[in-house]
């Protein structure tokens, strides 16, 4: 599969639907709501200290790195100084924490060391963050009903024509890098149809549904990756419901067709097709880096490329940060939507 | 019973493979209304197909069917009647319930989805609610909303069969076909289901078709019984006939093996096993097994004729078929009341008679029988039977406790228990599910350490952990588990397999280790070239062979078989505990048996313990505790426990007066 | 109820039945070539990767059958050198996820008790993070190395197959002949080795293609973002990338290198598909 987060591995442990801690608590919900948010506040603290970890373990320091090698002691000195990189590691950590809570993500070192006025992060990200939000929040909109309706259909049709019209693209598309498949779109639409434009760039404030074209073929590169691997795992999860004892008994029992596909089959298949969607949906998270980066889209995926490349590590943590929560947050509101469709995990053991 | 038409008729079915090759053929049924037909067979005989092919409804792989189908007059000749039928005129109750009911569907709109389904039948929608909670009273549930409400998981095993029931019953149907609808139960639940059916039947006049591979259990509520045999059917007559005289051999080969614990006997086996679809042979597919064949049965197939009143059978040689001798009626020695003033024997008294030490809220009678809680009228057994063996103990277990410890929880799976086994002697641990019989069975081989108590062997005290043992203790005692599919390792041999316990426990090298196998495949009565193939290539029955051979391989006088022939054909099962029987003669090897089947432990064993919620019941001689049971568990258990000899006349359907001309 | 009848015949070895199926005689073929051409094709250029040879986006011409890339270097001499990377640093990674999973897999699935929780969460904690997100943070510490590309990649997927296999593991321990070697008394590292492992082998090696595919995958990202192996180094992730602005001049500079990629990438999960849909066919004992 051709992501930058393969979806299938990326989810945290799903719901444990037979944890007796669960199932006994008088209200199931809250007991796990409790559990989910516990789990996801550590993981955001584990995320935080070995981002930091990540970005301070440089031979040098960041004042070096930043500057090059033909800095004066002088010059780095002033700017360790003025990013306060002579506290100790655990003070920086703190400090830098804290200023997150408040939403203040500290100061960009290459800024600092260029002397601009204002080095401020939180501002620049406010640009990146909404544009990436609109990239991936119209690939989401697509995203989760082709998913669905092409899995299902493949897996209700398993075997047949319809199934190997959906599956054979599915497999290819959903196993090549975003990249790859973002250069071939490139070639075919712009190369060789020249109907779409292959870079999507902005002016600054400029917002992109200004020129909507451009948009076109990074949604289509993220949806190619992200529906293809989910369009096999919910024809999976189809195939698996279709040949439970219950769909048989309502067929032996005369219940119509129609009605078994909808309310036996479809309804218990959808708790495991949310979870998998979640996981795609986590997945763009990631994905957004790479595919930013070949359409040059000013989002968040690039902010964080950029800062690695010119190792502005206060920058680098901040997209981080963003990133990582992103993430863990998706995963709760899918379990949340989860327990409201499997009763089992609803309801308290009688 | 209107003697004028059958509900439901089917003639010549068939229904083959792509290949060709018939999964069932010229399989003829009928049933009148108020009616039960039992329908027999063991795994393979085609009986699952021929329920489903009544709904024109076919596995993977199965390419066609063909035959005529009639039920209550109307003719089900395409594949769209058939379906239309369904539920209509034909209703399935189905083995697993927990599995066959919508996880997502509450109780009343399970029901309430099937009656709209069908919604000729069932009336007009504003009825339905009341109609589904009628359903659920009839089932014998609570019909209030709160139960209703409820999710299958929300329900106990025996709730959601009734819950199954009520949705096959919903439009009225005259036929209900019902398929193995206990064999996932325990017996008491089983039990209630049983009479429940009788009493749909009793008032409703729905005729049923009922398919299990439970002679026992078919005999308690079938009028009429038919058996099946690779694919077709061979015996089919009134219950009461064909389970005290059947004809047919394989028929009567199954009664004789057919444990009962009212009157227990040496169980028959019959020698060969059945064959799947692809290799039936010319002739009576039951020739190359039966002691009665002829020339003519290997070449010819016999049709299936009538021999007397509504009795027929598929076979030339019927009349030189052997009667099956019951067992003598289980009895218990003659009693002595109690005297109250009268002290209860000491302990040490009761050592010497081979009794065992009190349990805590016991109370003890002589002769090691034992009866807990306090029961107000206790009977005092007589003078004991003499067990086999010399009388030693070779294991002892005392005041075992056991418990499992999960995420903060903890379950006490067995408490107090204490027993003895002598040398060469066999204990039944009989008891229901969670019962505590297998957490014992364990502790005892070492894969589950005691929270308290001690287990002796040969007066040894025992480390409650296997790889504690010494070498010599891990050597003594062999154990053998229920799923044969699982006992042996994929990857290695049954040569491997066996060998390895006498390589590592006794310490021989390979040349000898091998001469063990040839030695041991020949004592579990398989023949030698098994030894070079795969457990794959192997059936179940083989496979459980050869887990008792590996486990024998050690040398032990100890054998553990924990529900070893549960997951067996009967006609299996008693050829593995035939053999059982013959090993501990052959070997001297003392045999701790672990079943929740009262049938077996008549069969097998001389001494029993009754669990019950990991506390031992009652416990003593096989026959004083099932022949004249003082515990009340011990006495729901017996009553519950379906057996070939009661005719529970309650339930029975009477003969009819006159055959039907 | 097991049927007396159920026999089966013996087990045909996978590498068989792959090549029986379709797709896995496609991907097996493919895979091959792809794998020549990676390992063997540096020794077969018919120019150096670094020479220029003329003017950079040239098309197809004589001794260049696939044109000139964005300096003027022979495109397909670059190819050919340009696989060995991706090869061998995903061979690596997949190799290092592979001794990690399994060491803490069955670590965890064998000590339940006490290891287990503590192992899977620590596991988890690396789950809950976007891989390529990772793999930016390593580079962004140690640089853009290749031993810090297989590392990262390796840190990323582990948790994958750790999980797997523990889960495997857990499956096989409740089986009768595992309990039958704990009643005789064998040692963890015998019942691991000769009960255990032999066992699990199927989940593991349905995994190993995807696996495979998403560590080349992972690390050909970083290439290509211009983060992971540094120029002039021929590799088919940075030339996509390298060679975007000449990709009207000489489209192949781009769409050769994307090919290869995306036929390895293709034929590994070909093979890994047809050995999981002929393992459900035959039984699933192998």
């Amino acid at each position: 599969m051709g992501m930058a987060t393969p979806p299938a591995m990326s989810a945290v442990a799903p719901i444990d639907a037979d944890d007796p801690a669960i199932r006994a608590a008088r209200h199931p919900v809250a007991a796990f709501l409790l559990r989910r948010v516990g789990g996801a506040v550590l993981s955001l603290v584990a995320a935080t200290i070995l981002i930091f970890i990540a970005t301070n373990v440089l031979p040098g320091n960041a004042a070096v790195v930043v500057l090059g090698k033909n800095a004066t002691p002088a010059q780095v000195h002033k700017l360790e100084s003025e990013l306060g990189l002579s506290h100790s590691e655990v003070r920086r950590y703190a400090s830098w924490l804290g200023g997150m809570l408040h939403g203040d993500f500290g100061q960009s070192a290459v800024a600092v060391a260029e002397g601009r006025p204002d080095a401020s992060i939180s501002g620049t990200l406010a640009s990146p963050l909404a544009d990436s939000g609109i990239l991936a929040g119209l690939t989401a909109i697509l995203l989760i009903p082709l998913t669905l309706a092409l899995g299902a259909l493949a897996g209700l049709r398993a075997g047949r024509r319809a199934d190997h019209l959906i599956s054979v693209p599915a497999l290819v598309a959903g196993g090549l890098p975003e990249f790859v498949t973002g250069t071939a779109l490139i070639f075919v639409f712009f190369t060789a149809l020249k109907v779409l434009p292959p870079v999507a760039l902005l002016g600054p404030g400029q917002s992109p549904f200004t020129t909507p074209k451009a948009l076109i073929l990074p949604i289509l590169t993220l949806l190619a990756v992200a529906v293809g691997a989910g369009v096999r795992q919910v024809r999976a999860g189809m195939i698996e419901v279709l040949q439970q004892d219950y769909v048989l008994f309502a067929r032996l029992n005369g219940i119509p067709e129609l009605r078994v596909l909808l309310r036996y089959a479809l309804r218990n298949a959808l708790a495991p097709s949310v979870q998998i969607i979640a996981q795609n949906l986590q997945y763009l998270v990631g994905g957004i880096i790479v595919v930013e980066s070949v359409f040059s889209y000013p989002g968040i995926g690039t902010y964080l490329v950029n800062a690695v490349t010119s190792r502005d590590v206060n920058e680098v943590q901040a997209a981080a940060m963003i990133l990582a929560t992103l993430y863990v947050g998706i995963n709760i509101v899918a379990d949340l939507i989860v327990m409201f469709l499997v009763p089992r995990l609803r309801t308290a053991m009688s | 019973m209107r003697l004028d038409g059958s509900v439901l008729t089917a003639r010549e079915l068939r229904v083959e493979l792509a290949s060709g090759a018939a999964i069932i053929e010229g399989v003829s049924l009928e049933l009148a209304a108020g009616d039960i037909l039992g329908l027999v067979g063991e795994s393979g005989s085609g009986k699952t197909t021929t329920a489903r092919s009544l709904f024109g409804y076919a596995d993977r792989g199965v390419s066609r069917q063909s035959g005529q189908i009639t039920v209550a007059g109307e003719q089900l000749d395409t594949a769209d009647s058939l379906r239309r039928a369904r539920g209509r005129l034909l209703s399935y109750v189905p083995q697993n319930p927990g599995t066959s009911l919508n996880p997502s569907l509450r109780v009343l709109a399970a029901i309430e989805d099937m009656l709209s389904a069908h919604a000729a039948e069932s009336g007009p929608r504003s009825g339905r609610g009341a109609a589904a909670a009628g359903l659920l009273d009839r089932v014998g549930l609570p019909a209030d909303g709160q139960f209703g409400r409820r999710f299958p998981h929300q329900l106990s095993g025996g709730q959601q069969q009734r819950v199954c029931i009520a949705i096959a019953l919903a439009c009225d149907p005259p036929v209900v076909v019902l398929d193995e609808p206990t064999t996932g139960l325990d017996v008491l639940t089983q039990d209630r289901i049983l009479a429940e059916l009788v009493r749909l039947r009793d008032e409703r006049g729905a005729a049923m078709l009922y398919i299990t591979h439970d002679l026992a259990v078919v005999g308690q509520i079938a009028s009429r019984i038919a058996v099946m045999y690779a694919g077709r059917i061979v015996e089919q007559g009134p219950a009461r006939q064909i389970l005290s005289a059947p004809r047919h051999p394989y028929t009567r080969g199954l009664v004789a093996s057919t444990p009962d614990h009212l009157r227990p006997r040496v169980l028959e086996a019959m020698p060969g096993i059945a064959v799947g679809v692809g290799d039936r042979p010319a002739g009576c597919a039951f020739a190359p097994r039966c002691g009665q064949r002829t020339d003519r049965c290997e070449t010819e197939l016999p049709e299936l004729a009538e021999i007397s009143g509504r009795h027929l059978v598929r076979c030339f040689e019927w009349r030189s078929t052997p009667a099956v001798a019951p067992g003598p009626p289980i009895t218990a020695s003659p009693v002595a009341r109690a005297d109250p003033a009268t002290p209860a024997a000491p302990a040490a008294d009761l050592a010497m008679a081979g009794g065992t030490a009190p349990v805590a809220d016991g109370v003890l009678v002589a002769d090691g029988n034992l009866v807990a809680g306090a029961g107000a009228d206790v009977r005092v057994a007589g003078p004991a039977a003499s067990e086999a063996g010399s009388g030693q103990a070779i294991l002892a277990v005392e005041h075992l406790s056991a418990e499992y410890r999960g995420r903060g929880a903890r379950h006490v799976a067995a408490r107090d228990v204490s027993f003895t086994l002598a040398e060469g002697g066999c204990v039944a641990l009989v008891g229901e599910s969670g019962s505590g019989k297998t957490t014992i069975a364990r502790s005892i081989a070492g894969l589950h350490p005691p929270a308290s108590g001690r287990i002796l062997l040969a007066g040894q005290e025992l480390p409650g952990r296997a790889q504690r043992r010494t070498t010599q203790q891990r050597r003594r005692v062999g154990i053998v588990f229920q799923n044969p599919a699982e006992a042996l390792n994929p990857r290695h041999t049954v040569a491997a397999a066996i060998a390895r316990p006498a390589r590592l426990l006794r310490g021989l090298d390979s040349g000898a280790a091998q001469a063990e196998v040839d030695r041991l495949l020949d004592a579990v009565r398989l023949p030698a070239r098994v030894a070079r193939r795969y457990p794959g290539e192997l059936s179940g029955g083989e496979r459980q062979r050869v887990a008792i051979a590996r486990a024998l391989a050690s040398g032990p006088e100890v054998l553990i078989c924990d529900e070893v022939t549960s997951a067996l054909d009967v006609s299996v099962q008693a050829a593995v505990l035939e053999l059982l029987r013959e090993l501990r003669r052959e070997l001297s090897v003392a045999i701790l048996f672990i079943t929740h089947d009262l049938g077996v432990v008549a069969a097998v064993a001389e001494r029993v313990l009754v669990l019950r919620g990991g506390i031992i019941c009652e416990q003593g001689i096989t026959a004083q505790v099932l022949g004249a049971a003082q515990h009340e568990y011990t006495r729901r258990l017996l009553a519950a426990a379906p057996s070939l000899s009661v005719s529970t006349q309650a339930w029975h359907d009477p003969e009819p007066a006159a055959p039907l001309a | 109820m097991t049927a007396a009848t159920a026999r089966r015949r013996p087990a045909v070895p996978w590498p068989a039945l792959i090549t029986r199926d379709r797709g896995g005689l496609v991907g097996t073929v493919l895979l091959v070539l792809i794998v020549l051409v990676a390992l063997a094709g540096p020794l077969v250029m018919p120019h150096s990767s670094t020479a220029v040879l003329g003017t950079p986006g040239h098309g197809p011409a004589g001794g260049a059958p696939l044109g000139l890339d964005f300096l003027g270097r022979d495109v397909l001499s670059r190819l050919l050198a340009g696989g060995r990377s991706v090869l061998l640093l995903g061979g690596a990674a997949t190799l290092v996820i592979y001794l990690a999973g399994l060491a803490i897999g069955l670590t965890a699935g064998y000590a339940q008790s006490f290891a287990d929780p503590v192992l899977m969460r620590a596991v988890d904690v690396i789950l809950s993070f976007p891989a390529l997100l990772v793999m930016l943070l390593f580079v962004t510490a140690f640089g853009g190395g290749p031993g810090v590309l297989v590392g990262a990649a390796a840190l990323v997927l582990f948790p994958g197959v750790a999980r797997i296999v523990r889960t495997a593991t857990t499956e096989v321990m409740t089986k009768g002949f595992v309990e039958a070697a704990v009643a005789r008394g064998e040692r963890a590292p015998a019942i691991m080795r000769r009960e255990v492992l032999p066992n699990i082998v199927a989940p593991i090696v349905a995994d190993l293609g995807i696996r495979f595919s998403w560590a080349i995958i992972l690390i050909a990202s970083v290439n290509y973002l211009g983060l992971g192996l540094r120029p002039p180094t021929a590799d088919w992730g940075l030339m996509i990338s390298e060679n975007r602005e000449i990709i009207s001049t000489n489209p192949l500079a781009v769409l050769a290198p994307a090919a290869m990629l995306a036929l390895l990438v293709i034929a590994v999960n070909l093979v890994g598909d047809a050995y999981v849909r002929q393992r459900s066919r035959s039984g699933g004992d192998q």
